[in-house]
């Protein structure tokens, strides 16, 4: 036992480790990053386990599917929107089932800090038929990372664990337990695994068939609370994850707070839920994210008798991230005092590329080689650069999924866009834009990418990255693009004129091109230097 | 007993180095604690934020309730202020009154700090001159957290054994800098 400062995302890591790991794989994106960083930095003083930065987040769950099929412990984790690119091993591994304990993490971000939508990964939990946590602290996440394990082995199947921005980035101190070893290798059955028409209809049936036994585990968790209050029968509040903790704080000075279910893990505890409803005339609903316990305890026609509020009908934003201030005033609490703001006006303070960051001379050496050029569309992608959208560059004009920035440009030049530019970073380029790449070169699509290498994956914080410097140039030329088209700029002021030279030239050119700049992020060569 | 404190500032100015040393202290004081943070975009030189709670007791929350906040504790003057409104009617603004000037629309200086005077206690110290003199100007986050330390419900003797540990790995310079910084900060706070 020891007490131990943690993130959020370093209590599930620990506790994975705790439980017994063997692998662990991921790709970097907030707020998942820190889960990787944290078993790097762990593996790196006791190599006693694997911790990978992986190419993409599909493969790092391939990656983590395959230490299961051996048997032993595995990981894998992500952004919530990483569970998109996963998602066809994601779906698949339900219907495999999993050997070796198998603990996907989904760490979603309502309100969206660092992220393009804040989508609510306990829809994939119900979608794939699993089971899933949520955890409403640190001290939960150890705790059922190391359950989760446990239950992943019993059930057969992996286990999600749902995870939100505010406990990702949050710290706390954690008790921890004794270590568990490692599993044997052990090998999984081919007749599961090969998921032919024959296999795959055999192991969904089994799959449905364990759908009650995980409700009834559900119900029987440790994780999830029933409170009732026969003082007062009014109001009943059901909160998951996060939210639980702003409730809770709302009513800390009650004598007799309201009657609530506290739930933490999927399939929905159905019998706690219906023992709160017949308790109550009205249910609160607290969920960070969409209101997926609220829609499914309406359903189509809402409950007899009952008023369910929620963020379906008002009470509750419907977008945005919960807050302990929005939950105290949907519980129809007055606001605590406090003093009043000046008045002032607040000037905002966005972020901003980096004094010196390369990605800002190649903006301005691609701004002015489209000057003039009526119709230009420059196609971004996930990153620093995406940065490049606010003052002073105004340089991009979409910014959708990784990768897409090659695959759109394409589009749009097929159709008479012109002049069609794609702006993708390198670690960017290996997860997802080596493929759409590979396509517009069979087509010599008349669009000119440009990818901005400066060896790293720096928005994150500077993780390693599969392409860059000379393999990169090799890897572009591999996959067709011309070699005269295969252009290299060092953006740096005193090479401006020249970079934006270049840039004009392959804009002129109407067939495919690349331009590769190549200059280290700031941030990474001042880690070095330090 | 407990504290809740917004650290504030901007990406890059050392933030997070005041929330580990509170962190730790806590830890060894056997205080519960809950630190929420803000990691990946806005780090780029945007507005950050901590929300620092401390208590004898359970914590719920890890974000502090408007009204709940008991301090803030910002290395920068505009920061202080955009969270003014968290502030519990009888609570303590301790403050840089170095402004980090990265945004055209930067308001008047003289306004930000009459505006956060208006706090039934406020501290401001000169968190640049006061890191130079000690040794690096990149102490500033070490010169408030010494100016909020008389205020804090932790000893001193807690924050001084974390930030040892803190820079000890750094160097002998490094860690006497921020030890002077840490001094300086207190002394001006105290003088204020």
């Amino acid at each position: 036992m020891s007490r131990q400062i943690l993130l959020g995302d370093e209590a599930v890591a620990l506790g994975a480790v705790q439980a017994g790991l063997s692998a662990a794989y991921s790709y970097p994106g907030t707020p998942a990053s820190e889960i990787l960083e944290y078993l790097v930095r762990l593996s790196g003083e006791a190599k006693a386990f694997r911790a990978v930065w992986s190419v993409n987040e599909k493969v790092a769950y391939e990656e983590a599917l395959g230490v299961s099929f051996a048997g032993k412990r595995s990981l894998v984790s992500f952004k919530h929107v990483g569970l998109n690119v996963a998602a066809d091993p994601f779906m698949n591994s339900a219907i495999t089932g999993a050997n070796g304990g198998f603990l996907v993490v989904s760490a979603d971000d309502p309100g969206m800090h660092s992220s393009q939508n804040e989508q609510d990964s306990r829809y994939y939990v119900d979608f794939a038929k699993i089971f899933g946590y949520e955890p409403s602290d640190h001290q939960e996440a150890y705790d059922m990372t190391r359950e989760a394990y446990d239950l992943s082995e019993t059930l057969g199947l992996p286990v999600l664990m749902r995870l939100v921005t505010r406990l990702s980035h949050s710290r706390a101190a954690v008790e921890t337990r004794e270590p568990r070893p490692q599993n044997e290798l052990k090998k999984g059955a081919a007749r599961d695994w090969i998921l032919l028409p024959v296999n795959a209809r055999r192991r969904f049936a089994q799959l449905l068939d364990r759908q009650a036994e995980m409700v009834r585990l559900s119900e029987e968790s440790r994780f999830n609370t029933l409170q009732l209050n026969d003082g007062d029968r009014s109001l009943g509040v059901i909160a998951s994850g996060i939210a639980y903790n702003y409730f809770r704080e709302a009513v800390a000075k009650d004598a007799a707070p309201p009657a609530f279910l506290k739930i933490s893990t999927y399939p929905l505890p159905v019998d706690l839920i219906r023992r709160l409803v017949d308790h109550v005339d009205t249910v609160l609903v607290f969920e960070d994210g969409y209101p997926f316990i609220e829609r499914q305890l309406r359903g189509l026609f809402g409950v007899p008798g009952k008023t369910i509020l929620g963020k379906m009908n008002g009470p509750v934003p419907a977008s945005g991230e919960l807050s302990p201030d929005i939950v105290r005033k949907a519980l129809g609490r007055d606001p605590l005092p406090s003093i009043a703001a000046s008045g002032l006006p607040l000037a905002g303070r966005p972020p901003q590329l980096c004094v010196g960051c390369p990605h800002a001379d190649t903006f301005k050496a691609l701004n002015k080689a489209l000057e003039g050029l009526i119709g230009a569309n420059v196609f971004s992608d996930i990153g620093c650069y995406t940065l490049g959208a606010l003052p002073p560059y105004n340089a991009i004009h979409s910014c959708v999924c990784m990768g897409a920035s090659v695959s759109m440009a394409r589009g749009a030049a097929d159709v008479g866009l012109y002049p069609a530019v794609s702006v993708i970073g390198d670690s960017t380029f290996a997860h997802s834009g080596i493929t759409p790449l590979l396509s517009a070169a069979r087509a010599d699509a008349d669009m000119t990418v440009i990818i901005l290498d400066n060896a790293t994956t720096a928005m994150t914080g500077g993780q390693p990255t599969y392409g860059s410097g000379e393999a990169l140039l090799r890897l572009v030329e591999g996959l067709g693009v011309p070699k005269e088209h295969l252009r290299t700029i060092e953006p740096l002021p005193k090479n401006h004129e020249t970079s934006v030279q270049i840039i004009k030239d392959e804009l002129a050119h109407h067939g495919l091109s690349v331009i590769v700049a190549v200059r280290e992020c700031v941030q990474e060569q001042r880690k070095k230097r330090s | 007993m407990k504290q809740d404190i917004i650290l504030a500032g901007v990406g890059g100015q050392g933030i997070l180095s005041i929330a580990y040393v509170i962190d730790n202290a806590a830890l060894a004081e056997g205080l519960a604690f809950k630190q929420a943070e803000v990691h990946g975009m806005a780090q780029r030189g945007g507005a950050v934020q901590s929300h620092m709670r401390l208590s004898d007791g359970r914590i719920w929350s890890d974000l502090i309730p408007k009204g709940e906040a008991d301090m803030i504790l910002s290395v920068e003057p505009l920061e202080a202020l955009r969270y003014l409104d968290t502030l519990r009617p009888d609570g303590i603004v301790v403050t840089s009154s170095t402004p980090f000037r990265n945004i055209p629309d930067y308001p008047d200086l003289d306004q930000v700090l009459a505006a956060l005077r208006k706090a039934p206690r406020t501290v401001v110290v000169d968190s640049e001159k006061l890191a130079k003199e000690a040794g690096t100007v990149k102490a500033q986050n070490i010169v408030l957290l010494g100016a909020a330390s008389s205020f804090l419900i932790l000893k001193e003797a807690s924050l001084l054994q974390t930030i040892e540990a803190l820079f000890r790995g750094r160097g002998p310079t490094v860690l006497e800098a921020n030890l002077k910084a840490f001094e300086l900060g207190k002394k001006a706070a105290q003088a204020s």
